[in-house]
């Protein structure tokens, strides 16, 4: 009877993974069968669709790296990338180990003051920050989302590296200043090397929620050479109303890679980071 | 010489710079700064475009009062796209929850290829949204929908009698909310693992030990730990759905005729495409009293957690 009952529980286990494997994955494993097949085999109704009728094919990314600005797109997204991850570096290190270490409630308030900024959403900010984008001269450049991304990069990279600054135990600054250096010469020398882990982190999570990024992109952006890649991909791939299907996909698909890869490696990290901040 | 005159100075300096009261505010001016200019400053002139004319033909900013409200209030594209947004919000997070949970659920045990089962799960949460919208896109295609095929060869549906996901109003509604709750879910997933992972071990020993069965061991002692992350994670996942447009404006721009509309794709219609600031700001406004409902909740929550 026990076996029975041991049996259909791991049946019941198994195809519950099963059914919800297919449900999360399954748009992916759509996106890599559409990049590689010819267009007689993506447009065919009778044929299985699941896999190749005909040979694969190459031509799609040929195409995208050939006759679009796909490569651009990519280019502009890195470049967006790097310089908000500097500006977020050298907000958020110091203002999250000064919420850390330097102010007891007072805070532990105001930490929670600047992580709740990161809940205002665009929808609510695009229309003033259109206006100074377009007083600043940026309107139509990639720079317009390099000043606007740090609105919600540096609150939540702020509160992470509270949290792991507040998991340094403080007897290693005591001992730095017994040593002979100053508050900032500690930070500096000592807290800031052992830190690596902590800032690595911020540096990835920041540089993928700015590759992330949708709404201020496509309201402030609409040169084909300025755009970033999530919406050159989303908007710019489409001719009039039609959708290249074969090489839509080539470029979501590549596109995606590095977040898959990077969200895997980092993701304990992450974990630790949002409970570590949670923890008082 | 030279030296000997700016060492006092100097060490005054240095001096400064060892006091907390002072390096503290020195350390977190720039952040605030940063935030006070591009947050602050342009939300109170959001307040104040919502009172305002200012539209592509009329820079003028002169007030008007509550007549953008008014107006935006009596539309009738306004009050659908209020309901939609209602819609919208709970039932992707609900759908986002129950996944969540029981993909955590799941996960909390081991067997082989779990580091792989786990990937795959965080995918839909990890990929940029456009690029995940548009594949969902091509997935729901009037034509070559692969979920239709599907559909077709289990005899569900009769052949060549499809329904088209995105151009009919119920089923372009059912497809933005469970586009959603897949990008939510794992997010759901990972937060109610790692809430449960990080109730100490002793308490659960120390249940066992006093004799408590599973059901009082769930929701007398692991739940009521776990609850204020939780809440945390899901008024989360609500702000952040109810404020959203990526995956309505890329899978269905808002339609068919408003049925998938949502504030914040309202708000960027009017604003930003038709130019009419004054009437999006007013719109867009409408999200403030559900976040402020939600920060009083999440400041509650913030405050009690102990994982």
């Amino acid at each position: 009877m026990s076996r029975i009952r041991k049996v259909a529980e791991e049946g019941g286990f198994v195809a519950a993974l099963g059914a919800l494997l297919v449900f999360a994955a399954f748009p992916f494993y759509w996106m890599i069968i559409t990049t590689f097949k010819r267009d007689g085999d993506l447009y065919n109704l009778e044929s299985n669709p699941f896999w190749f009728n005909q040979a694969p094919t190459l031509e799609h990314i040929k195409l995208l790296f050939a006759q679009t600005q796909f490569v651009r797109w990519i280019e502009n997204s890195l470049l967006i990338g790097v310089v908000v991850v500097l500006i977020t570096l050298v907000t958020a290190v110091p203002a999250g180990y000064s919420l850390a270490r330097m102010g007891g409630n007072k805070a532990e308030n105001l930490g929670i003051g600047i992580f709740l900024t990161y809940l205002v959403p665009p929808t609510l900010l695009f229309l003033p920050l259109a206006r100074v984008v377009s007083l600043l001269g940026l309107q139509d450049s990639l720079w317009s989302l390099v000043l606007v991304y740090p609105t919600f990069t540096i609150p939540f990279c702020t509160w992470l590296l509270m949290g792991f600054f507040k998991s340094v135990p403080r007897a290693i600054e005591e001992a730095a200043i017994v040593d002979g250096c100053t508050l900032l010469g500690a930070f500096t020398k000592v807290i800031l090397p052992i830190s690596v882990p902590g800032i690595l982190t911020v540096v990835i999570f920041t540089f993928t929620l700015t590759m992330q990024e949708f709404i201020y992109a496509l309201t402030f952006i609409s040169s084909e050479n300025q755009v970033p890649v999530t919406l050159g991909v989303a908007t710019d791939l489409v001719r009039g109303d039609i959708f290249y299907w074969g090489s839509l996909m080539a470029a979501a698909l590549i596109a995606s890679v590095p977040f898959a890869i990077l969200y895997n490696m980092f993701l304990d990290r992450f974990i630790m980071g949002i409970t570590g901040g949670a923890m008082k | 010489m030279d030296y000997a005159i700016a060492q006092p100075g100097q060490r005054r300096f240095r001096f400064a710079l060892d006091q907390a009261h002072i390096l503290g505010p020195l350390f977190i001016a720039p952040a605030i700064l940063y935030i006070a200019l591009l947050v602050a400053i342009p939300f109170f002139l959001a307040l104040y475009y919502s009172v305002s004319a200012y539209n592509m033909g009329n820079l003028s900013l002169s007030f008007v009062g509550l007549k953008n409200f008014i107006a935006v209030t009596k539309s009738e594209i306004f009050q659908r796209t209020l309901l939609n947004t209602i819609v919208f919000t709970i039932a992707s997070n609900a759908l986002a929850l129950v996944l969540g949970k029981i993909a955590a659920l799941l996960l909390m045990r081991e067997f082989p290829g779990r580091k792989i089962a786990r990937f795959l799960l965080i995918l839909p949460w990890a990929v940029p949204v456009a690029l995940a919208a548009i594949t969902w896109r091509w997935m729901l295609d009037s034509m070559y929908s692969v979920i239709n095929w599907i559909l077709v060869h289990l005899h569900i549906i009769p052949a060549y009698m499809w329904p088209n996901w995105l151009g009919q109003e119920e089923l372009a509604m059912i497809s933005v909310i469970v586009v959603q709750a897949w990008r939510l879910f794992p997010f759901a997933a990972i937060v109610f693992l790692a809430g449960l992972t990080s109730v100490p071990k002793t308490i659960i020993d120390a249940s066992y030990i006093d004799g408590a069965g599973y059901w009082r061991r769930t929701f007398q002692i692991v739940l009521p730990m776990i609850l204020p992350i939780m809440m945390v994670a899901m008024l989360f996942g609500l702000v952040f759905t109810f404020t959203d447009m990526s995956v309505v404006y890329l899978l269905t721009k808002g339609g068919p005729t408003n049925s998938t509309q949502v504030l914040g794709s309202l708000a960027f219609q009017v604003g930003i495409l038709s130019g009419d600031v004054g009437q999006g700001a007013a719109i867009s406004l409408y999200l403030f009293p559900f976040m402020l409902l939600a920060t009083f909740f999440l400041l509650r929550y913030l405050r009690r957690r102990d994982i």
